[in-house]
């Protein structure tokens, strides 16, 4: 288990990986976790029901459905997951993020995500990559033709290379420098306490 | 310069500019099981404190049994997470409304009636459907889990700002099309991801002309089309559902609060990022037909052909979908079999939505192959309908009554479907399996909900107005 709410120790900088193609726009957070796995009241455990409705024929996880891609044998051990665009739409569960990273994804490279979910990463030290469609083709095709190529992400760059290719992404900055530096938002946020404190004492009585 | 009524929430709660974006003041924070135990836990970790349990409120909903109080009704999983919110929210001074308690509810049923959701406001809460409380003209969202522990913690949120879409919906309704209709045929126009980083203002004379609950409705699926938030200006119809409610303002307080609330809507001449508009009179009673809820059609219509959609994208998500959904293009929606149906949910389990249903439930029973649940959105709805004997009309149909909660929209009780179960469902999301693996969801009104139970395949709720 390696993700923490807030990691205060580690930091993404440059991964290099293998990739699995996930090849289907509007990946909802219902497929990437479904609900009988949210009664958990930790934060663990989650990777092994990552995608459980398409990874597995049966309701107790004992036939791994042959079709789907993350059990190809050529994608195992992979690292950077490649999709679509709207990844992560639907409910609102951290869950998503928690059960990727668990499996050991540390990269999420989409056209597009939702908002929530793309906030859930950054929280997580996973990091989302956003690239152009037309980008995201050639990724993958570089990966139909050789499943085992090799593919870096370099945030400090925002760079994501391979083969010859060198593709640039966009990141906020914030974002950016939490990610690198694994820095603990709240403790970061806390040291504005004056701040928040005068806001507050600013406020009519009838507001709340 | 001239500003939305986004612009106006946003600024108003800036605490601190942290380069393009801002870190906000949260006036409400509402919780519950499934996605604040590990924040909690992370406070605990880090020896921090829950800032404003004053600000901060629990429910009960989305884990609990439907057919009991009991908070083990649903097994040890289901209990454990129960009771870890009500261990955690006694540990921290915030009050919560328990399985059986008068004011417990679904989240964003709950809050509302309560008069805990006022104009202006920024609310969140760890579930995508806060943007339910837009309705109010409160900047509402939903939040992840990390996001939980930093407003427990700090009260605030670092946030970008959003793009903003104004949807403009204009005209008279035609009889027997509802507020879901409205939303999900917005939602079909501009699609499932149409709005991604915006935050969607509703206007035009037929929003202004929804009640209060057909607002929320609308509002609660700005997320369905990838919105951050969705919002609604404050009017006189708010003000006047707000008066009196518990955690309202009053006297003095209440005239300075509506003095303030007036000044909440967008200049006239406020630039908005995407306009986009509709004419209420092509709105029909609307069903989805596939995995997403921009794949919806009119009742009367065809399901559509894959070969239609011009987007690449579309087509292969309707190939996909039709194929999950067991159906076939050109088919008509009154030939397809249901035989399940679930009225409740955050988005239609209110007492307006209660009545729509019974309208169509007293005209008749439900088919035989058929089984309907009702659930209302709270314990107040429940006892209200009960006053108004809507439980009887239901009963003496064939619905089965049960206890508030979230139930059948996802499922995370004991409510789910089978393999190839075939729901037409008042909730807010169809996607593959959500109410259980390998069924199939149909996204409709409470009235068309009512009406596909009585039929026992989709029917036009235009052919039971007006009928006794």
């Amino acid at each position: 288990m390696s993700n923490q709410t807030n990691p205060a120790t580690t930091g993404i900088s440059v991964h290099t990986g293998h990739v699995v193609p996930l090849n289907q726009a509007n990946v909802d957070t219902d497929q990437i976790i479904p609900k009988q796995f949210l009664t958990s009241v930790t934060k663990s455990g989650y990777g092994k029901h990552l995608f459980h409705d398409w990874r597995y024929l049966d309701l107790h996880e004992q036939e791994p459905n042959p079709d789907f891609v993350l059990n190809k044998p050529e994608h195992q051990g992979a690292s950077i997951l490649l999709t679509r665009e709207n990844f992560g739409c639907g409910s609102s569960r951290e869950h998503a993020p928690w059960s990727l990273d668990d499996y050991g994804f540390k990269v999420v490279i989409a056209t597009s995500f939702a908002d929530i979910f793309y906030g859930n990463c950054i929280n997580n030290s996973l990091l989302p990559v956003k690239l152009e469609s037309t980008e995201i083709d050639a990724l993958f095709e570089a990966v139909a033709q050789d499943p085992a190529c090799q593919v870096i992400v370099d945030l400090p760059q925002q760079e994501v290379r391979f083969n010859d290719q060198v593709i640039a992404f966009d990141i906020a900055v914030h974002h950016k420098n939490n990610l690198i530096k694994g820095l603990d938002a709240i403790g970061q946020t806390l040291e504005l306490d004056s701040k928040i404190k005068a806001f507050e004492e600013k406020q009519p009585a009838w507001k709340y | 310069m001239s500003t939305t009524l986004y612009d106006k929430i946003f600024q108003a709660h800036i605490v601190d500019e942290i380069g393009d974006d801002a870190l906000l003041y949260i006036d409400r924070h509402l919780i519950h099981e499934v996605t604040s135990p590990q924040a909690f836990d992370g406070l605990v970790q880090k020896g921090r404190k829950v800032r404003r349990p004053d600000l901060t409120f629990a429910t009960m909903d989305h884990s609990i049994s439907t057919r009991s109080l009991a908070i083990d009704a649903c097994g040890p999983a289901n209990k454990l997470q129960l009771q870890t919110l009500a261990d955690n929210c006694a540990a921290n001074g915030i009050e919560l409304f328990p399985v059986g308690h008068q004011k417990q509810g679904i989240v964003h049923v709950m809050g509302p009636e309560l008069g805990l959701i006022k104009p202006g406001m920024t609310v969140v809460c760890g579930d995508s459907h806060t943007a339910t409380h837009g309705a109010f003209g409160a900047l509402a969202f939903g939040i992840g889990t990390s996001q939980v522990e930093h407003v427990f913690a700090t009260q605030t949120l670092k946030q970008s700002k959003a793009k903003c879409m104004k949807v403009e919906v204009t005209g008279a309704r035609p009889l027997g099309v509802t507020a879901k209709d409205i939303i999900l045929a917005i939602i079909g126009k501009i699609g499932h991801a149409g709005a991604t980083g915006c935050v969607i203002e509703y206007c035009g004379d037929t929003i202004e002309g929804l009640s209060m609950e057909e607002r929320m409705t609308v509002c609660n699926m700005s997320i369905e089309a990838g919105a951050k938030a969705g919002l609604i200006a404050p009017d006189q119809k708010t003000f006047e559902y707000l008066e009196g409610r518990e955690y309202a303002p009053k006297g003095a307080d209440w005239d300075a609060a509506v003095a303030y609330w007036k000044t909440l809507k967008s200049d006239a001449d406020a630039n908005f990022d995407v306009v986009v508009e509709l004419a209420a009179k092509d709105i029909a009673p609307q069903v989805t037909w596939g995995t997403n809820p921009g794949q919806v059609i009119g009742v009367n219509q065809p399901i559509p052909a894959p070969e239609n959609f011009s987007d690449p994208i579309d087509r292969d998500s309707a190939v996909k979908a039709l194929k999950y959904m067991d159906l076939k293009a050109g088919q008509k929606l009154s030939d397809l079999t249901v035989n399940h149906v679930f009225i409740g949910s955050c988005t239609n389990g209110r007492i307006e939505d209660m009545r729509a249903a019974a309208e169509i439930a007293k005209q008749g029973k439900v088919a035989s192959h058929v089984t309907a649940i009702v659930v209302p959105g709270s314990v107040t709805v429940k006892a209200q309908a009960e006053a108004e004997q809507l439980d009887k009309v239901f009963l003496e149909a064939g619905f089965e009554w049960r206890l508030p909660g979230c139930s059948m929209c996802l499922g995370m009780n004991d409510d789910i479907l089978g393999q190839g179960d075939r729901c037409a469902s008042t909730s807010n999301r169809n996607f593959e399996g959500r109410q259980g693996r390998g069924a199939r969801t149909h996204l409709v009104s409470p009235a068309m909900a009512a009406a596909a139970a009585l039929a026992g395949h989709f029917a036009d709720t235009r052919d039971f107005v007006g009928n006794d």
